[in-house]
Parts: C-alpha cells; sequence; structure tokens
C-alpha cells in the first residue's frame, strides 16, 4: 500500500526535526493569517488560478525567497561545521547529515533560487519590453510555473518523510546507482529536477515563442533592448540544453529503479557517460544563469549613465558567440577523467576562448559610462561589485581552462571559490540589480535606497572574507566536501575567516529583508509620482504607468527604433497629447488546470520515489485526463471591450492626477 | 488575438517545432548513449544475434506509410473536410497501433529469451532508445484518439481542429524520421 514507506522515515535528528518543525510552523502560520484575512478565496482567484504573467512572475520571486533561505541556512551550517570541526573536534554535523547539506545547497540555490528568479524576471519584463499583451502561450506559463512550484516543494518533503542524496549536486555514478545509495535521497533528487526542469523547458519554448514572434511592430531583432538579446541566447540554451538533463536523469532513474545498465559499474555500464551528459547539460545551465545577469546590467549601466548602450552591435555578437561557445567547453569540468592531452587541449582553448566575448562585454558597460551622467544608485553599486568580482573569478577560470594546472585544482576549493565568484557575483548581484531597477514598476514605490546600500557592502565585504580564504585554501591542498580535517593542516584559521565571511554576507541579507519592508511600510515616502518611470526610462515598459494594467498594453507601440521611449521623450512626443484609439482585448481566462497538474505532479514524483506504485499511476493517468480536459474546453478567453479599456485607461489618469 | 488570426497561428507552429527541436536533443542524449553502450554486451548477446532484420523492415513500412496517410489528413484539413480528416487519421491510427503492437512483440521476445534490458549495458540504451520512441509514438496514438473523438463529436471541423490535426502531423512525422534513423543506427548496422 505504501511501497518503501514506512515510520522510519519519520525519524530524524534533532536539527533536521528543528527544521520540518519551522516549515510546518510557516505553513501553519500562513494558513492561520489566510484564514483570519479570510483571504483563501482572493488567493485562489487572484493568484493560484492567473494565467497573467505579470503575477506568475511574482510568484516565482516569492518561491525563490523562501528557497535562499533554506539555501542560506545550509550555507552558514557548513560554514560553522568547517570552522570548528579540526583535528579532535569532530563539529556538530555527522558526515551523512553534512553531505546531504551540500548537496542540497547546490541543489536548492541552482534550480530553486537562481533559476526562479531568471525566469521570474523574465515573465514581469519580457513581455513588456517587446510591446507585448502577453507570453505565447500563458496556460503553459503557469503550468510550467507549478511544475517548478512541485519540484520545489518535492525537495522540501524530503527533509520530513526520509532525507536526501548524499551525493554532491551532480549525483555521479557510480556512487548515485542503487548499489552505494540504496536510500530515497538520489530519487528524491532525481524527481524534484526532473519535475522542476520539465517546468524549465516548457519555460524556455515558451520565451522562445514569445520573443521570436510577438515583438511590437517595427522591432527588428537588431531593434531589441539587450536585455532581451541576452534573455533569448539563455532561452535558445535552456531549450536545447534541458532536454539532455531530462534524458540523463531518466536514463539515471531507469538504472535505480529498473535495474538497467547505463551508468553501473557492472554489466556493460559506463559512470563517465554520465559526467559527459550532465555537464553537457550543465556548463550551458552556467550561461543560462549569467546571461540574463548581463542582460540586466546592460539595461542598468545604459539607464543610469543616461547613454544609449556603447557598441549595440558587438553586444549582440558576443551575447551569441557566447550562447554558441557555452556548448563546447563542457568537458573542462572534468579534465582529469583522463580524455587524452589533445581533447583536453581543445576544451582548455575553447573555455579560454569564452573570455574574448565576456570581456567584450565587460568593456562595453565601462565605455558606455565613459562620459554618461552616472548616477550612483543601488543598481549602480552592484554593478560596480559585479565588474570587480565576476573579472576576479572569470581570470581564476581562465586559470583552470589550462588543463595542466586544473589538474592541480580539480575539486580543490579553489574551484569552489572560482565559481561562487562567477554566480555570487555575477549571477545574484545581477539579479539584485534587476530586482531594485525594476521593483517600482510593479509595485509604484521604490525601495530604500540607503539600507540597499548597506546590503551591498556587507555583501561585497562579506564575500570577498568567505571566498578569498577559499582561493588560498584551494592552493594548499583542502578539497571540497570535507566535513573534518587534521588540525595539523594548518587550514582552521582560514575557515573561521571565511566563516565570519558568511555571517556578514547574512547581515546583508537582513538589510535586504528590512529594505523591503520599511519600503513598504512606509512606502507613501518611496512613491513613484511619474507614473511608472521612476529613472527616466528608455525601453517600453517605462512607458505603461504603475501598476500595469492587466493588459500591459492599452494600444500595442511601435518600436522602431533602439530606446524608443527615450527617443520619444528626446523628440518631444513624449507622453501622448491625444487619446489614441482603442481597440478590444482578448485576454486569457484563470485555469485552475495548472495547479491540478503540478499537485498530481508532485504525487506523481513522491509515489515514484517510495516504490507507490498505484499513486504513481493513478496521478500519471490524471495528468492525462486534466489535459484532455483542458484541450476539449472552448472557453478560455475573455474580451474587455474598447470603451471599457478608455474607461480603464481614464481612471488610471485620474487616480494618477489625484496623487500629491 | 482571437484563435484564428494569423499571428497565434505563427506563434503556435514556432512553439511547436522548438518543442520537436527540444525532443531532438533528448533523442540526440539517448543516441549517444546507444552509440557509447552498444559494444557493451557484457557476455550477453549482440545486436546481430537477436535482430530479426526482416520483422524490423515490416514495421518501417507500417510506420512510413502511417506518415503518408496522417499527410492526407493534414491536407483533409486544409480543405476543411471533416469527413476526410476522421478517415485518414482512422487509417493512421490503426497503422501506428500495429507499429506499437509489432514493437511490444519484439520486446516481449527479448525479454522471454533472458534479453531483457537488465542483461548488459547495449540492452539497456537499445530498449530505452527505442522504447522511449515507442513512448512517444503511443502519446501520439491517444492524442490521435482524442482528436477523432473531439472532431467526430463537433458540428464542422472548426480551425482549432484543423490546427491540431496539422501539428499532430508534423509530431508524427518527426518521429517518423527519428525511427528512420533508429532503423539505421540501430538495426541496419546493428546487422551488418
Amino acid at each position: 500500500m505504501f511501497g518503501n514507506l514506512t515510520a522510519a522515515a519519520f525519524e530524524h535528528n534533532w536539527i533536521v526535526n528543528a527544521a520540518v518543525a519551522s516549515m510546518g510552523l510557516a505553513l501553519v502560520g500562513v494558513a492561520a493569517l489566510l484564514t483570519y484575512l479570510r483571504r483563501w478565496r482572493w488567493l485562489w482567484r487572484e493568484w493560484l488560478t492567473t494565467l497573467d504573467h505579470k503575477r506568475i512572475g511574482v510568484m516565482y520571486l516569492v518561491v525563490a525567497a523562501v528557497m535562499l533561505f533554506k539555501g542560506g541556512v545550509d550555507a552558514l551550517m557548513m560554514r560553522g561545521q568547517q570552522a570548528v570541526a579540526a583535528g579532535a573536534a569532530q563539529g556538530y554535523l555527522s558526515a551523512n547529515h553534512y553531505d546531504q547539506i551540500f548537496t542540497a545547497h547546490g541543489v536548492t540555490m541552482i534550480f530553486f533560487v537562481a533559476m526562479p528568479l531568471v525566469f521570474g524576471l523574465f515573465n514581469l519584463i519580457i513581455p513588456l519590453q517587446i510591446g507585448s499583451r502577453d507570453v505565447a502561450f500563458p496556460f503553459l506559463n503557469a503550468v510550467s510555473f507549478w511544475l517548478f512550484a512541485a519540484g520545489a516543494a518535492l525537495f522540501n518533503a524530503s527533509l520530513a518523510v526520509g532525507h536526501f542524496a548524499a551525493t554532491g549536486w551532480l549525483a555521479y555514478p557510480p556512487l548515485s546507482e542503487l548499489a552505494y545509495s540504496p536510500g530515497v535521497g538520489v530519487d528524491y533528487w532525481i524527481w524534484c529536477l526532473q519535475i522542476a526542469g520539465i517546468g524549465s523547458l516548457l519555460s524556455g519554448i515558451n520565451f522562445l515563442a514569445t520573443i521570436i514572434t510577438m515583438r511590437a511592430p517595427g522591432m527588428k531583432l537588431m531593434k531589441m533592448p539587450m536585455f532581451i538579446w541576452n534573455a533569448l541566447g539563455t532561452i535558445v540554451l535552456v531549450v536545447f540544453a534541458f532536454p539532455v538533463l531530462t534524458a540523463t536523469l531518466g536514463m539515471l532513474f531507469l538504472d535505480r529503479f529498473f535495474s538497467m545498465h547505463f551508468f553501473t559499474a557492472a554489466a556493460g555500464g559506463n559512470a563517465m557517460m554520465y559526467v559527459n551528459l550532465i555537464w553537457s547539460w550543465g556548463h550551458p545551465e552556467v550561461y543560462i544563469l549569467v546571461l540574463p545577469a548581463f542582460g540586466i546590467f546592460s539595461e542598468v549601466v545604459s539607464v543610469f549613465s543616461e547613454k544609449k548602450i556603447f557598441g549595440y552591435a558587438s553586444m549582440v555578437a558576443a551575447t551569441a558567440a557566447i550562447t554558441l561557445l557555452s556548448f563546447m567547453v563542457w568537458l573542462h569540468h572534468f579534465f582529469t577523467m583522463g580524455a587524452g592531452a589533445d581533447v583536453n587541449a581543445f576544451f582548455g582553448i575553447a573555455t579560454m576562448v569564452i573570455a574574448i566575448p565576456t570581456g567584450v562585454k565587460i568593456f562595453n558597460w565601462l565605455f558606455t559610462m565613459y562620459k554618461g551622467r552616472v548616477h550612483f544608485t543601488t543598481p549602480m553599486y552592484w554593478f560596480f561589485g559585479f565588474v570587480a568580482t565576476f573579472t576576479l573569478g572569470g581570470m581564476a577560470g581562465v586559470l583552470m581552462a589550462v588543463p595542466a594546472a586544473d589538474f592541480e585544482l580539480h575539486n580543490s576549493l579553489f574551484l569552489v571559490a572560482h565559481f561562487h565568484t562567477m554566480i555570487v557575483g555575477g549571477v545574484l548581484f545581477g539579479l539584485f540589480a534587476g530586482f531594485t531597477y525594476w521593483f517600482p514598476k510593479f509595485t509604484g514605490f521604490k525601495l530604500d535606497e540607503r539600507l540597499g546600500k548597506w546590503a551591498f557592502w556587507c555583501w561585497i565585504v562579506g564575500f570577498f572574507l568567505a571566498f578569498v580564504p577559499l582561493y588560498i585554501l584551494g592552493f594548499m591542498g583542502a578539497t571540497r566536501r570535507l566535513d573534518h580535517y587534521a588540525a595539523s593542516t594548518g587550514w582552521q584559521p582560514l575557515f573561521i575567516v571565511a566563516g565570519i565571511g558568511a555571517v556578514i554576507i547574512a547581515i546583508g541579507v537582513l538589510f535586504q529583508l528590512a529594505q523591503i519592508v520599511v519600503s513598504i511600510l512606509w512606502r507613501e515616502r518611496y512613491r513613484d509620482t511619474t507614473n511608472g518611470d521612476p529613472w527616466n526610462g528608455r525601453t517600453l515598459e517605462w512607458s505603461v504607468g504603475t501598476p500595469v494594467p492587466v493588459y500591459n498594453f492599452a494600444v500595442i507601440p511601435n518600436a522602431a527604433e533602439r530606446d524608443p521611449l527615450w527617443e520619444a521623450k528626446r523628440r518631444g512626443c513624449w507622453p501622448p497629447k491625444e487619446n489614441p484609439a482603442y481597440e478590444d482585448i482578448t485576454l486569457p481566462r484563470n485555469s485552475a488546470v495548472p495547479v491540478i497538474i503540478a499537485a498530481l505532479g508532485f504525487l506523481f514524483g513522491f509515489g515514484i520515489v517510495w516504490h507507490i506504485v498505484w499513486l504513481a499511476l493513478a496521478s500519471a493517468a490524471g495528468i492525462v485526463a486534466a489535459l484532455i480536459t483542458r484541450s476539449c474546453d472552448n472557453d478560455t478567453e475573455y474580451v474587455i471591450s474598447a470603451a471599457e479599456v478608455e474607461r480603464m485607461e481614464s481612471q488610471r489618469m485620474e487616480s494618477r492626477l489625484q496623487k500629491p | 488575438m482571437n484563435s484564428g488570426t494569423t499571428i497565434n497561428d505563427e506563434k503556435r507552429y514556432f512553439g511547436f517545432w522548438a518543442y520537436l527541436m527540444s525532443d531532438c536533443l533528448l533523442f540526440g542524449a539517448l543516441f549517444a548513449a546507444y552509440a557509447v553502450l552498444r559494444g557493451n554486451v557484457a557476455g550477453g548477446p549482440a545486436g546481430s544475434e537477436i535482430f530479426s532484420l526482416p520483422f524490423v523492415f515490416g514495421e518501417t513500412l507500417i510506420l512510413l506509410t502511417s506518415s503518408f496517410t496522417a499527410g492526407l489528413a493534414s491536407l483533409a484539413a486544409y480543405r476543411g473536410s471533416k469527413r476526410g480528416v476522421l478517415g485518414w487519421l482512422t487509417a493512421t491510427f490503426a497503422l501506428g497501433a500495429a507499429f506499437l503492437a509489432m514493437e511490444m512483440t519484439e520486446f516481449t521476445r527479448l525479454v522471454r529469451s533472458g534479453n531483457g534490458p537488465q542483461r548488459s549495458g547495449f540492452l539497456t540504451s537499445y530498449f530505452t532508445l527505442v522504447g522511449t520512441h515507442g513512448l512517444h509514438i503511443a502519446a501520439g496514438l491517444l492524442w490521435m484518439a482524442v482528436l477523432i473523438v473531439q472532431i467526430a463529436a463537433s458540428r464542422s471541423l472548426t480551425p482549432k481542429m484543423a490546427r491540431r490535426v496539422s501539428l499532430l502531423g508534423l509530431f508524427w512525422h518527426f518521429l517518423d524520421i527519428v525511427w528512420i534513423f533508429i532503423f539505421t543506427i540501430v538495426y541496419l548496422m546493428g546487422v551488418m
């Protein structure tokens, strides 16, 4: 009846019990608050069943924030363990628990923080920046989000029921095979990534179709904003890389569930094939994360320097080159596997070549600021931090691209420091800049600048304190994933410094939370009085009022030049003088089907993890039935009449004039 | 943005093509796995000992014919002929089901003789590659069955239905192309 699920799955040590209890309390608290405020119906109608890309974007950000907290706690626990567990002291975490934590930290941060932040921003910004009323497939968009949420829920369920993988975030076989990881940990890993990954793949297809087919009239490819170009590169990578992840996870599942021999040590399996397959997804994934950050900085630097982006065509070429090259370097993750000198040399050189288009971008941003009128706002602070950090991390990367050097540094803390420099200093700083930059577009007020800058200084100081010791420790021979080391190594002082750095980063996160809370509570003080254009913006998203109406654009704009809003302002034809001619607008109706599909997807994953076959089969059948029902539904859209649009627009004008 | 307008069609066709290309990558990964593992027979049989080329050739002819009838269904959809669409879709369904039945027969024969997917790396990758294609065929048949019922129940062939017939046709031809590669790389190269 319950497969492999027994009472033993609920027995944990006190740390996990505390985590589960706090998770449960948080859920109960939210449920109680919703009941007290009588907001359940509102939640269901306005948010859970919505097909509005803006609201889906916000929900992505909310899930990402919750998961960032989880991943951050993992990081602090690891830093705490390594700061104390030298010599006779064993620290407070068992080896197996520590292994689960570093696995969960990687999985959380990449799949359930960075990816939803990227897709959340894509949802919020892409349709607005290309002058579109929606994404290409609004229903599919909601399915993508809810599948992602189901994956995240399954991942969190592993904390309460059973345990998570202790294999490292990419679960290399033969360790991840049934013979060496007999529990449910790896199965949870497979299915939370499989479900969330299919959501990402569908999102990728959706945004590719959106960018290619739904741009405003006049917006030729070479007129697209830089953020859209970078998003396009990202999306192409998603569409071509994620199927490989799906296939690879599927193969590992077949090995574990049906005793097949893709990657087993015996009967003709080949574990090295797994490493090749997973990295031919994994390396593009790195660029899936960083290209959006490049796009954000291109917007931010241009707007806050009051100059058009320097070298637009070279920026586009650099983006395309990075997109292409990112598929040709995956082997640099395992030079030590023994592919031979020629192969290693090819991939080493290909890796170094990527530094060229990336360097082009850095210089273009710097030249954009040159002779510009630079505003020292929080997003620009993140940009300055990014340039310093990312360039440093990039140079460490070029160093490791030399196969001979990599043989020394492979799997050392030097590597760990390198990729954190790229992902924190590149991806995360970029997303923070984008969050601060676009926040007033959707709320009507800015974030507090002073708290934002304090957060920035904590992050940048904490970051270098936390990761420079790791570079040094790597050179001293410390490998990654150690839960304990000998006192004679002399590593402990550096690990303590790294731990202090992590605490300072945590203080930075507290400042960010305070920034959001303060800005919401005293929002009148931060109110954007410009009707949606607080930064003197250049692109179309700043041309619609705040809050953005459900149809985005009452009239589809014309975008025949780059920076269309800026050009319109420069020529004095913004804001428009006369009332435009409105037309009927068709929008998608809300649907509960995406939530139902995701709930069944969660049950499917749970059933298969615990070998509860009937549950898995019933859920799969339920998903098919839900899709068939949806395909028979011919009433999926509604129309806002032109007269209604006119009324809504004039109402928005009046409410704007009444504001102080 | 009504369902019948051109822009709507453009984005749907484009999106479906993007999906097909991503599916192509999925098969690419499975083909790569097969290429790596095909020699790893681990004491079990090699392809030349277990494949029956005449049988597989029969399967191939049936699938190619079903692609032809799927094409005729699309043409009937462009003409707006409800009867034509229903007839040709039913024929495609019958041929697809026959193909799937033959594949099942072959799989059963292999498993019964002790050469199931657990036998060796080669058989693991063989069953997964061919089985994934079979799973796609099964999904296509389900889609076809639902579409046949929907069209039969509606008064006339709506533009939305016609578009679905055409997209299903794309899916079916795509599976046909994947099968050509399976036939060549797995069976022909396995036997020769």
